[in-house]
């Protein structure tokens, strides 16, 4: 059984198929990219998988369970348990220091513990900077402390959204390689990005069009490392 | 949050100050009444009564409570030949129960003095240390003899000295005043007493209890209301705590909608947080617990910074209104508290339910 599989999912605003009849599956512990021009769903199809929506018509079974029929309630519990979120903007709360900002993720998932906190920062490089505030912190370091906070609950899927939209080349080599390591451990990636360097770092690349699959690539050369051109 | 607190504290210390006027208002405004005369009159159930009774009466009224007490024995006497009511009384009671007795001159003091009401000092052309004589006739049941001859009833006669003219605008004037024992010895003894004025610090339901309590345990007493006085006591009591209520109503709900107001500010300034809050996992019941936690905190803090600056307010209100300094009451300050944490909290429900309605996915977007 596929750990999320969408079966024929719209997801249609008035008169506009922001998601039209996709069809897709992902297995555990694969990496997956998606690609697509703005407008094309890519959003759209995130919020769904992060159980922040619901499709309009279709199934998305998540771990066998179908979430498109499930409560804002279960919604949220599924999203608490089973997914880890990675933004662009990083989005970490300004007035909490960057352990305090992993601990959040704990605080609504079970219990916050320092200790499991900063092994997570541990684990993304960020040991010395626990103590630091987000605006003491670069980019870089920020979209770190996200994907340690994403991290923290172990969760089943990574969902990242544009996660290098912001960084420079150095700090995004950094997160992809941190993916890289994630992925080494089995976590599932998904990853939502413009980026076509990052989008072929991953297993297979998915390219969305006016809210359909309009090509998928498997990647047979899978290293899990960025390929810069120039 | 600052502004929500500030407003929180100064609500609070309007209404702890508020609360606190309102409570002292009858102590205050009962000092302002006694000025105004008697409150409480003892009078003779069957025929007279003693000092003693009404020293009884008078213990029945809280410890404190009794400003003065003046008792009052009426003979008629005459001077001149011309007779005149004269009263025995107690003088220092008297400038209690009456403070707004004028005196020319000098205040009865000391037996050998006479406190002449102004009508009765023109009358017989008398000024401040005049000296003159008050006689009495002594009561007696056979006024013939065995032969049917009438006796001749020799007067009592002593000689006073006017200590002042007394000026009051009413009946007292028609009055001479003396001691009690300056009457006593006039009438030829006894310990008679006629009618007993009391001013009483109390108001409404404790005056009025404490009344029929005296007219059930002590015999031979009276006990009535001055009616004029409790009555419009009570009206101007009353209306000054309405008033007092009422501008604290009003303050509280100007707070409830300035800290209605300041949560919905904050709640629009934090949707992102409240969004990725909610992505990671914070149910709308987490983040209902968190913002009402922050408003309680908040009201908890605001409410006793309140409660400590309102006590300087109302003792500011209290010494430049009514020129003395009011009790520091301790229950105000939890009271005090626990309105402004009920405050906060009903006026952070409207703004923590849209913080509910906050959609992680559009915030996450940036919308």
């Amino acid at each position: 059984m596929s750990l999320l599989e969408l079966k024929n999912v719209y997801k249609i605003y008035g008169e506009l198929h922001a998601l039209d009849d996709v069809n897709l599956k992902v297995e555990k512990g694969e990496w997956v990219s998606i690609m697509g021009p703005s407008g094309s769903g890519k959003s759209t199809m995130m919020n769904i998988i992060g159980c922040m929506d619901k499709p309009s018509k279709g199934e998305v079974l998540l771990d066998g369970v179908d979430i498109a029929k499930e409560s804002k309630k279960n919604l949220t519990t599924i999203r608490r348990d089973k997914i880890g979120l990675i933004f662009q903007q990083f989005h970490l709360v300004n007035y909490l220091t960057a352990v305090e900002n992993v601990m959040l993720a704990q605080y609504y998932h079970s219990i916050p513990d320092e200790k499991e906190a900063l092994e997570a920062l541990e684990r993304v490089g960020l040991a010395d900077r626990a103590k630091h505030l987000p605006r003491q912190l670069s980019g870089g370091e920020q979209q770190r402390v996200c994907v340690a906070r994403a991290l923290i609950n172990y969760p089943e899927i990574i969902l990242a959204d544009e996660p290098t939209g912001n960084l420079d080349e150095a700090n995004e080599e950094i997160v992809v390689d941190l993916f890289h390591k994630l992925h080494s451990e089995g976590t599932t990636l998904i990853v939502v990005t413009h980026d076509p360097e990052v989008a072929e770092v991953a297993q297979r690349r998915i390219v969305l069009r006016s809210g359909k699959i309009a090509k998928e690539v498997r990647n047979e050369n899978f290293t899990g490392k960025i390929r810069f051109d120039s | 949050m600052i502004v929500a607190l500030l407003s929180i504290a100064i609500g609070a210390t309007i209404l702890s100050g508020l609360v606190s006027i309102y409570y002292d208002v009858p102590r205050q405004m009962g000092a302002e009444f006694r000025n105004y005369g008697a409150n409480v009159i003892f009078t003779a159930k069957d025929d007279s009564f003693t000092l003693d009774k009404v020293n009884e009466g008078a213990a029945e009224f809280e410890s404190g409570s009794v400003v003065g007490v003046s008792p009052f024995r009426y003979e008629n006497v005459r001077i001149n030949e011309k007779p005149v009511v004269a009263a025995g009384t107690d003088p220092e009671g008297v400038k209690k129960t009456s403070p707004y007795w004028m005196v020319t001159g000098e205040w009865l003091e000391h037996d050998g003095q006479l406190l002449v009401g102004a009508k009765v000092a023109d009358t017989f052309r008398l000024k401040e240390g005049s000296v003159i004589d008050v006689s009495y006739t002594p009561q007696t049941e056979k006024q013939v003899d065995e032969k049917g001859e009438r006796i001749a009833i020799e007067d009592n006669v002593k000689t006073f000295t006017v200590s002042g003219i007394l000026d009051t605008g009413g009946s007292e004037e028609e009055y001479v005043y003396m001691t009690l024992a300056d009457i006593s010895e006039l009438a030829g003894g006894g310990s008679r007493i006629d009618v007993a004025e009391l001013s009483v610090s109390a108001t409404g339901d404790v005056l009025k209890n404490t009344v029929s309590a005296i007219n059930d345990k002590v015999s031979s007493v009276h006990a009535s209301l001055v009616k004029r006085v409790t009555a419009s006591e009570a009206t101007v009591l009353t209306k000054l705590q309405a008033l007092v209520l009422l501008v604290t109503i009003v303050v509280l709900a100007l707070t409830m909608i300035c800290v209605a107001t300041t949560m919905t500010a904050v709640v629009a300034e934090r949707r992102k947080e409240i969004g990725l809050r909610k992505a990671i996992g914070a149910t709308d019941m987490s983040i209902i617990k968190e913002f009402m936690g922050e408003s309680i905190m908040l009201g908890f803090c605001g409410g006793l910074l309140g409660s400590v600056l309102g006590f300087v307010f109302a003792q500011q209100v209290s010494v430049n209104v009514f020129s003395s300094s009011i009790s520091f009451r301790p229950l105000l300050v939890p009271v005090t508290v626990i309105a402004s944490m009920l405050v906060t909290g009903l006026s952070s429900l409207m703004p923590i339910r849209s913080a509910t309605d906050v959609d992680p996915a559009l915030v996450l977007k940036g919308e």
